[in-house]
């Protein structure tokens, strides 16, 4: 009994989530308006070639709108104080975690795939495998939602201190994962410390599907992520666990 | 069955222990009421209670359900109004409902239905579909609590369910409780109202520094300190509580107009102070004795502790 109670729990939880939390400023501004002011940045009235760049740049667009939703949650969820009365219902805290970073996977997923069919109109992309192209947006969206409810764990019921602090670990992630410079023109430290970022599998892995070029095999990149997205739930539960009493 | 058996329940906070081996069994169908001095661990006995926390050693059952081993089972048994915790101000009150519903996993003609039933009865139908954000603190509560009942729960948990609202909304709470235990709800009423939990409930529980202190019946509790009785006064002016020094008179308070004289011998206060009167040609405007009283009792029992 217990299984069907979680599901619907999570579905529940989604549905809450997706009506309160897609359509609040910091969400609009950091997952929709942010990744384009720095695609016109960076790609407009340069002489680069949108095609090459454009994986990467789906890759982030990806990476903010997916992780935008998943910090804003639970501090908000606490500073209203509707925190305690959403863990009373039949629900756990791993449902509720779930529940955020599904929300945080359809908002990455719907906003994305309007960005890539409105940019077909203007830029010639090709998709050299569906099924890469597909797994790379479902991939892609979980660890970025996971992100996003890992970087909401922290014991706080303020949610600008939380959206500070988890624009302070995302913004340097798009410049050490090859988006602005391609993982194949860095090296040493940089090159390590892109080993070490999401980001980096999930560009790998749009070039590998559109391009048909990456620096891994599409499989590592799918493993990476895959593994990524656990560790992220997982750690987040925890650190969530640990410090559920703070701010109900 | 009991709606609730909490056994050896301990929950520590670093080196503090908020809840030191509380066990309490709740039988079906009463009314229970859990009061104690502030910070005492109520909330934190109402949350391990409910499943939002695990405690660090012992087991709540919920219906024999094993809360902490089957959580969503045991919660599908409960309805629960949290302390200080409200319903989500941008969502309409229609919309809270429903969603509260939704996670009970109510069908929704039988949501519908019952939503309906809520507002003609709230007096919130004009208000269904505006947001919660605008609602005065009483119609807040009454979401609230319509949240927690939608599901018809056999057990509800109420945490300060009355704390801060107005007379009227006071009122609709109470009557929701008695409605509900009448329907056949076991209720757990954590409150500071003495009176409250007085007239409530069937047996109250009182917590004290994280230990229950005392469990019985309202009536057993007052006769525990049954050697205390008041004698309530009010005078034409006013007095100092000077006057109040007297043999006999154990303790004196001023309420409002009123004083509240605390004695075990009741007829020698009552002489002394229509003596004194008298003297000091003061005129008593009323004057009613009463039984020991469960605000008292609490007193009495959280001071020995």
């Amino acid at each position: 009994m217990e299984i069907p109670l979680a599901l619907r729990g999570i579905i529940v939880i989604t549905r809450k989530n997706m009506r309160l939390y897609y359509t609040k400023p910091p969400v609009l501004m950091f997952g929709l308006l942010f990744p384009l002011f720095m695609f016109f940045a960076f790609f407009v009235g340069r002489k680069l070639d949108l095609v090459t760049f454009f994986p990467a740049f789906l890759a982030m667009m990806l990476f903010f709108t997916a992780s935008s939703v998943g910090p804003l949650i639970t501090p908000w969820e606490k500073r209203e104080k509707t925190y305690e009365r959403l863990l009373s219902y039949p629900v756990t805290q791993d449902s509720i975690i779930l529940g955020d970073v599904v929300a945080g996977a359809v908002f990455g997923i719907g906003i994305s795939l309007l960005v890539w069919i409105a940019s077909l109109f203007f830029i010639p992309v090709a998709i050299t495998s569906i099924g890469l192209f597909a797994l790379a947006f479902i991939l892609g969206t979980l660890s970025c939602a996971a992100l996003g409810a890992l970087l909401a764990s922290p014991a706080s019921d303020s949610p600008p201190n939380v959206i500070i602090f988890s624009n302070l670990i995302r913004f340097p992630l798009i410049f050490i994962s090859g988006i602005f410079v391609p993982l194949t023109q860095m090296q040493g430290p940089g090159l390590a410390l892109a080993f070490c970022s999401p980001l980096t599998y999930l560009v790998d892995l749009f070039n590998a599907a559109m391009s048909g070029t990456s620096v891994f095999s599409p499989a590592v990149d799918c493993c990476m992520l895959a593994g990524i997205s656990v560790v992220f739930i997982l750690a987040a539960r925890l650190i969530q666990t640990r410090n559920l009493v703070k701010g109900l | 069955m009991n709606a609730i058996e909490a056994s050896h329940l301990i929950k520590r906070f670093g080196s503090v222990t908020a809840v030191n081996d509380v066990s309490l069994t709740v039988c079906e169908g009463e009314i229970f009421g859990f009061l104690g001095p502030n910070g005492t661990g109520k909330t934190t006995t109402m949350r391990q209670l409910t499943g939002v926390l695990t405690p660090d050693s012992g087991a709540v059952r919920i219906n024999g359900i094993d809360i902490h081993r089957h959580p969503l089972e045991a919660k599908m048994q409960m309805g629960v109004i949290p302390e200080n915790s409200t319903v989500y101000g941008d969502l309409s009150a229609e919309q809270n409902l429903s969603l509260s519903g939704q996670m009970y996993g109510m069908p929704r003609a039988d949501r519908d239905k019952r939503i309906d039933e809520f507002f003609s009865r709230m007096g919130l139908s004009e208000k269904r579909k505006l947001p919660v954000r605008g609602f005065s603190k009483g119609m807040k509560q009454r979401v609230s609590i319509a949240c927690a009942i939608i599901h018809r729960p056999p057990l509800l948990l109420l945490d300060e369910p009355t704390s801060g609202l107005d007379v009227q909304s006071r009122r609709l709470v109470i009557d929701t409780i008695r409605d509900m235990n009448e329907q056949g709800s076991t209720i757990f009423l954590t409150t500071h109202n003495i009176e409250e939990a007085n007239t409530l409930c069937q047996t109250v529980c009182i917590l004290n520094k994280g230990k229950i202190v005392a469990q019985d019946s309202p009536e057993r509790l007052k006769k525990m300190f049954n050697t205390t009785q008041s004698v309530e006064v009010s005078f034409d002016r006013p007095v100092t509580r000077d006057l109040f020094a007297a043999e006999g008179i154990l303790r004196a308070e001023s309420c409002g107009d009123k004083w509240k004289i605390f004695t075990d011998n009741p007829d020698q206060v009552l002489k002394y102070l229509v003596g004194r009167a008298e003297r000091e040609s003061i005129t008593i405007t009323s004057l009613t004795t009463s039984g020991p009283s469960l605000e008292e009792a609490f007193v009495r029992i959280t001071e020995c502790a």
